[in-house]
């Protein structure tokens, strides 16, 4: 067991608060601003005759009010005394532990008798288990179980509330990224789309007279052909032109963005983003061979990155 | 010889405010401009036989009819291709004029650019679909090229790199607008000029495109009425004739992104409007003493000024430097202030500034103005218009 393992196990068991009576005896005010609040009509709370025709002897607190009974109000929220509780060393253990967020996660009562109007309500806590770290949907962390029992003026219990928390470690997840705007596919430019996926960058080519076209379509402007065939780039090129794009921002991409018209070697042209260049390094004509990007799941494109200067 | 050349005349032009909230509808402003500019021709809602609009318009003509009382209606046609539609509605407009198949026809265009749906914000997230149209944004969408002001860039890049092009190069432009601009009540930069070094300071949009070398986005709505010449003589205003309507597509022609051609520097489409504008009206550009050039984005402007023959291929930058686009220049230019000052309403308030070069009425009138070329949108097939007065 590690240090700091050690240190929050020894916690199991201990008091992580003294017993506290709450500012307010159970009365009827609060009892009715709870009701309202909650739309809870049951006539056992506010009406005598009716909570004697269940067989009580008069009105009854709800017993969710339990923990309101005890809080320590306003005052206490805004202007927290400065003398450090036990909750607030173990807090600042975990907090050590990266455990800096919180999140309830168990609230389990058990309620011995019902509140009336007078009662005078008391509570204490201590701590039953904290947990092995855990992996969570929020980020690793570990549940700190603890009992809390309230009592009433003679000491007597009138409920337990097992309670749990989970302090964990906030995983920086990077915020998903939107897809990239999809292409509109149609039969005329499926072929290519679908070449690029197997990063193949296909380039249309004219049955009959062999002219390269690029943006695709389905007849030869050269002869007037509709059948056509692919072959492959090469891959190598040049920046044609080029720009620089800063606003409007789309989230799918990072900007400042580049978008060129590549002029392959086999002189057809293309729009394409370039990859391993500052925007401020690219330049008309300078030399590019392909890259490939997968933005998305169903979709890869043609990029290109500046070509290794050749020696001559 | 073609019957079209002077066969029409634009008679009226009615506009909103512009804006960036219009607070209205899209029809409602189509309907204040068409009404507008149907009362400064001097004539009736009832007299209007014919409307012309842009494929990118929401409200069709008939919303439009219904709601201003126009009734029948015997002509209708709408253009494509955003901002390149412009003066090619006036076009169909003064054939349908010319052939007698309509008498009054009205073009119109009028949206919530601002404070609807904002081109600039692109087309990124377009609705899928099979078609060819939607299908030619596959070869730029998904590699971030989404906007005009970044399909744009891609072609000033390769102008800067040919001719040795600057960026003051493109923001001469922007200060000649918005310096007219400012001197336009209508303008939304009414009173604001910028400097050369304001341009400069402006930051990065799409590199080499800065801030201030982007229109605006605006609220508004403009139309203009067409109607024969010899109608147009008697109505209130000093016609606005037709000498030269065209409209041009290129070969490879490309929403935008035309990139796939030998060379990218010209706009061959316009340049391909331009000598239709000199065929039909038999005017050379020394004879046109101002010019409405589209601007949605500075650095277009300068290869239009080459394509319709005001100077050589890569001279633009000096044309503009020298002065010319002055209002005491050889070629006052966006005498209203251009969409990046005035408005952006796709180009129709471009067409109605050339009505006013015409009139004599413009808010920046140089002296002496005979023939006003306009151009539309560019990046797109696109049209050009060449107003004059009576011969």
């Amino acid at each position: 067991m590690t240090d700091y393992e050690a240190r929050l196990q020894a916690w199991t068991g201990r008091e992580l608060m003294a017993p506290r009576f709450g500012q307010d005896a159970v009365n009827v005010p609060m009892i009715r601003h709870w009701v309202e609040a909650m739309e809870d009509d049951n006539p056992v709370y506010l009406d005598e005759k009716a909570a004697r025709a269940t067989g009580r002897d008069g009105i009854v607190a709800p017993a969710s009010m339990m923990q309101a009974w005890t809080m320590r109000g306003y005052a206490a929220s805004v202007r927290p005394s400065n003398t450090p509780s036990a909750a607030d060393e173990l807090t600042e253990l975990l907090a050590e532990g990266g455990y800096t967020s919180v999140v309830a996660t168990d609230s389990d009562f058990e309620f011995h008798r019902e509140l009336v109007p007078g009662d005078r309500v008391s509570v204490e806590e201590t701590v039953e288990s904290i947990s092995q770290e855990k992996k969570t949907a929020l980020g690793a962390g570990r549940f700190i179980s603890t009992r809390k029992t309230y009592r009433d003026a003679n000491g007597d219990v009138i409920a337990t509330q097992l309670w749990r928390i989970l302090r964990f470690r906030p995983t920086e997840k990077p915020p998903e990224k939107p897809l990239r705007p999809q292409p509109a596919i149609n039969q005329d430019n499926k072929f290519w789309f679908d070449a690029a996926r197997e990063h193949r960058l296909v380039i249309q080519r004219c049955v009959e007279c062999k002219s390269l076209r690029h943006p695709p379509g389905p007849c030869c402007p050269q002869c007037g052909s509709f059948d056509w065939d692919t072959v492959e780039s090469t891959g190598e090129g040049h920046v044609y032109t080029y720009v620089v794009n800063h606003h409007p921002r789309h989230p799918a991409f990072d900007y400042p963005l580049v978008v060129a018209v590549i002029e392959l070697a086999e002189g057809t042209r293309l729009i394409a983003n370039l990859t391993g260049v500052e925007p401020a390094d690219v330049e008309i004509g300078m030399p590019v061979v392909l890259d490939w990007i997968d933005p998305d799941p169903d979709l890869s494109l043609p990029a290109f990155r500046p070509a290794e200067k050749k020696d001559s | 010889m073609s019957v079209l050349p002077g066969a029409a005349a634009i008679a009226g032009i009615g506009a909103t405010e512009f804006s960036k909230d219009s607070g209205r509808s899209e029809l409602r402003l189509a309907c204040e401009a068409v009404l507008a500019a149907v009362t400064d021709a001097g004539l009736q809602p009832s007299d209007v036989d014919g409307m012309v609009t842009f494929t990118a318009d929401t409200s069709s003509e008939i919303h439009i009819a219904r709601n201003l009382g126009i009734g029948e209606l015997r002509f209708f046609s709408r253009i494509g291709h955003g901002g390149g539609a412009a003066c090619a509605t006036v076009q169909q407009a003064a054939m349908a004029v010319a052939t007698g198949v309509a008498d009054v026809v009205v073009c119109y265009r009028a949206f919530n650019e601002r404070s609807g749906e904002r081109y600039g914000l692109g087309q990124a997230d377009r609705p899928m679909g099979a078609s060819a149209d939607r299908a030619a944004y596959s070869w730029m969408t998904p590699f971030g090229l989404a906007t005009p002001a970044q399909w744009v860039a891609m072609f000033a890049r390769r102008y800067m790199h040919e001719y040795g092009v600057t960026s003051e190069d493109f923001g001469r432009v922007a200060v000649v607008d918005r310096r007219h601009a400012a001197a336009n009540p209508a303008a939304w930069f009414y009173g604001r000029p910028i400097t050369l070094e304001d341009h400069q300071a402006s930051r990065w949009i799409a590199e080499p495109l800065r801030l201030l070398d982007c229109c605006q986005e605006s609220d508004g709505g403009q139309a203009v009425v067409v109607v024969s010449a010899e109608r147009a003589r008697d109505l209130p205003h000093r016609p606005a004739l037709i000498w030269g309507a065209a409209q041009g597509s290129g070969n490879d022609q490309h929403m935008m992104t035309s990139y796939y051609r030998s060379e990218i520097t010209g706009i061959p489409e316009m340049g391909l409007v331009g000598r239709q504008l000199y065929a039909q009206s038999r005017l050379t550009p020394a004879d046109v003493q101002a010019a409405i050039l589209y601007d949605h984005f500075t650095p277009l402007v300068l290869p239009q000024l080459e394509e319709l023959g005001f100077c050589a291929k890569g001279e633009a930058k000096d044309f503009v430097a020298d002065g010319n686009l002055e209002l005491g220049g050889r070629l006052p230019f966006n005498t209203h202030g251009g969409q990046l000052g005035e408005a952006y309403i796709h180009g129709m308030n471009g067409i109605a500034e050339g009505v006013r070069l015409v009139r004599g009425t413009s808010p920046n009138q140089p002296g002496d103005v005979h023939n006003v070329l306009v151009t539309a949108g560019t990046g797109v097939p696109t049209s050009g218009l060449i107003l004059g007065a009576d011969a």
